[in-house]
């Protein structure tokens, strides 16, 4: 295929706590397999591509998730690319930011970009700590673990499905955690998620290619395959 | 400035003095039994006699408060050189023990100390300054640390904001190049702006008044969305140079390496003009600090010279990279409670200037930073403790960068001498 464009949503706004792994790890997993990477960081005063083929968002806290929101839906390009079908990746606050609403300061409503049919609000408490979920097993992801470290509640429409059900931790605040429709995702696991979850970073992969991924080379997964398996493992974390 | 020109201390009440006597008690059987440096458990237990304690130990002090992300221990260090200078006992939590028994514990050991500098964890300003009524607060630098404790850092400065403009007598030292902190001390009655300095941009991107997206040209900023910009600054680190109020321009010669401690000392110096000390006077006393708390100390183990520094956080690893010496580098990192339990923070750093040299990977989260690593192809090899680095190494020196934990483990090793 020709380069696999990433795309980063306003890092300034939206980059709370190492949303960059994300971007790290899907432009090594894809080079790791012979894909040519185009990176293009757009920051918040700046258009956003419309050529795009995965579209990251990350995390913020409440006054530029607001401004990023905002600014999204005037500039209009993630819309128009999300509906010719590019993959759209959204942690925490991003997750929020694609759907139809979300919590604003003080908790009032404020509308989403309505990438997909969830409405998030503000919960009683904040969800601080790890999480583990198993994945709807339709996408064939392995069980996720990551951080989550927020106060959102988020109900889905229908046509909408859970990302994963939680094993322990807060998630989506139903006992489920993260949504997704067609090639639109999302997810409460904050920051650098795809790093403990390479098979989720494989998934948005796949979706761009249309097609099975080559094998990567065991010994380039080891570092990771041993962190999985010690974040996996019930233990005093 | 002359002792006699202070207030003289009011005699604490009877139970209040048993309480500093008790605390004091307990954080000597604490040392005894090798439990930590005693700082701490003496004020807990005073505290339990006596919860108003810390109030009435501050009464009558002239207290100076360091708070931010990154320098409280080494910027309360200076400023209490600085201020050593007139020559009088002053009371300071000087190992970093920063919430309210810390306070109670410094404050209590040095019961004739008029003066005091004591660094404040920043989660703890509005309440510390409520009950201690501060001189003079310094505001270092605000940005990502600990945020499974934190929540977010904007709520922090907003809380700052709000303790600030109810504290009216005291002086605000701020840091004007740091957005969020400038924000933070905009309704005090009395500052001094400082330019002392932002390396790390990466938490103010956006206008803490309005959120909009910042303008940065140099070290200026301001927003084009709304009124706010940085404040005209009276202080200025420019280089290795300091220049005060007067223009005066003075090379800033510090024992303590890199751009950071030359903001910390700059910040020290305007804490110590407040008090009546010049540059020309303070300044020695600052430039001579060379080991803070076991930081930035070498030490000697097995025919390898190592050297401490202290990383807690994305800014404090920008500061620590910089002021690296060439040759081998092991890093460790922990994910306890104080260190934060969330590893996320590693990918906001950048490790590549780290490919060419040896480094080496320890800590209780090696594999988290292992990853990190791998993902910015620097070459390392993990080993199991800071002995095993020196045994592979053969090097005649070597850096350590560690977060909070992992820097008190690898202290220990070392020996309490650090």
């Amino acid at each position: 295929m020709a380069a696999l464009r990433l795309v980063w949503i306003y890092p300034d706004l939206l980059s709370t706590y190492g949303d960059r792994g994300n971007l790290l790890v899907l432009a090594r997993r894809a080079q790791l397999r012979g894909i040519a990477v185009e990176v293009a960081q757009v920051n918040s005063d700046q258009r956003i591509p419309a050529d795009g083929d995965v579209y990251l968002l990350g995390g913020g806290e409440d006054l530029p998730q607001i401004l990023a929101a905002r600014r999204l839906a005037s500039d209009g390009g993630l819309t128009k690319a999300a509906a010719r079908g590019a993959v759209v990746f959204a942690v925490c606050a991003g997750y929020q930011i694609i759907g139809t609403e979300f919590g604003g300061v003080d908790g009032d409503p404020e509308p989403g970009l309505g990438l997909i049919d969830i409405s998030s609000g503000r919960g009683d408490r904040r969800g601080v700590g790890e999480v583990l979920a198993d994945v709807d097993p339709e996408l064939g992801v392995e069980r996720l673990t990551g951080f989550e470290n927020h106060q959102g509640v988020t109900r889905r429409g229908p046509g909408v499905k859970p990302l994963a059900t939680v094993v322990s931790g807060v998630g989506n605040g139903d006992g489920t955690e993260g949504a997704y429709a067609g090639r639109v995702l999302g997810t409460y696991l904050h920051g650098p998620a795809l790093v403990r979850n390479p098979s989720l970073a494989d998934l948005l992969l796949r979706w761009v290619t249309g097609a099975p991924l080559p094998a990567i080379n065991p010994r380039q997964e080891e570092l990771v395959a041993t962190l999985r398996r010690e974040r996996l493992t019930p233990a005093p974390a | 400035m002359s002792t006699s020109s202070l207030p003289s201390r009011a005699r604490l009440p009877f139970r209040a003095r048993l309480a500093t006597t008790v605390g004091g008690a307990a954080g000597t059987a604490s040392r005894l039994a090798g439990r930590g440096d005693g700082s701490v458990i003496g004020g807990v237990i005073g505290l339990r006699l006596k919860p108003d304690l810390l109030s009435l130990l501050a009464q009558g002090r002239q207290i100076v408060m360091v708070t931010g992300t990154n320098g409280k221990t080494t910027t309360t260090r200076l400023v209490t050189a600085a201020l050593g200078t007139l020559g009088q006992p002053i009371a300071s939590n000087a190992f970093g023990a920063n919430m309210e028994a810390g306070l109670v514990s410094a404050l209590a050991k040095a019961p004739d100390a008029i003066l005091a500098a004591l660094e404040v964890d920043e989660k703890y300003i509005p309440s510390m300054l409520q009950k201690t009524q501060p001189r003079v607060l310094v505001l270092l630098n605000l940005s990502r640390d600990q945020m499974d404790r934190a929540a977010e850092i904007w709520m922090l400065a907003r809380r700052w904001r709000e303790a600030i403009a109810a504290a009216p007598d005291c002086r605000v030292i701020a840091n004007a190049d740091d957005p969020l902190v400038a924000w933070a001390a905009g309704q005090a009655r009395q500052v001094t702006w400082v330019a002392a300095g932002q390396r790390w941009h990466d938490d103010s991107w956006c206008c803490p008044q309005c959120g909009a997206h910042l303008q940065r040209e140099g070290d200026d900023w301001h927003c084009l969305e709304c009124s706010y910009r940085r404040p005209p600054v009276s202080w200025m680190l420019v280089g290795d140079q300091v220049i005060d109020p007067a223009g005066r321009s003075t090379t800033l010669d510090l024992v303590l390496p890199g751009r950071a401690n030359r903001s910390n000392a700059v910040m020290a110096l305007a804490v110590a003009e407040v008090f009546g000390v010049t540059v020309p006077h303070a300044l020695p006393a600052v430039a001579g600090v060379r080991s803070v708390a076991g930081r930035y100390t070498q030490v000697d183990r097995h025919g390898c010279a190592v050297r401490l520094l202290l990383a807690k956080n994305p800014a404090g690893w920008l500061e620590a990279l910089d002021v690296l010496e060439p040759g081998p580098v092991l890093l460790s990192v922990n994910a306890q409670t104080p260190d934060g339990r969330d590893t996320s923070w590693l990918w906001d750093v950048d490790y590549r200037r780290l490919r060419d040299r040896p480094v080496f990977v320890t800590g209780e989260r090696r594999m988290d930073l292992a990853v990190r690593l791998e993902a910015d192809e620097v070459l390392f090899r993990l080993v199991g403790s800071v002995d095993e680095a020196i045994d592979l190494v053969r090097a005649p020196s070597m850096e350590v960068i560690a977060n909070y934990t992992a820097f008190q483990q690898i202290r220990a090793v070392l020996g309490r001498t650090v």
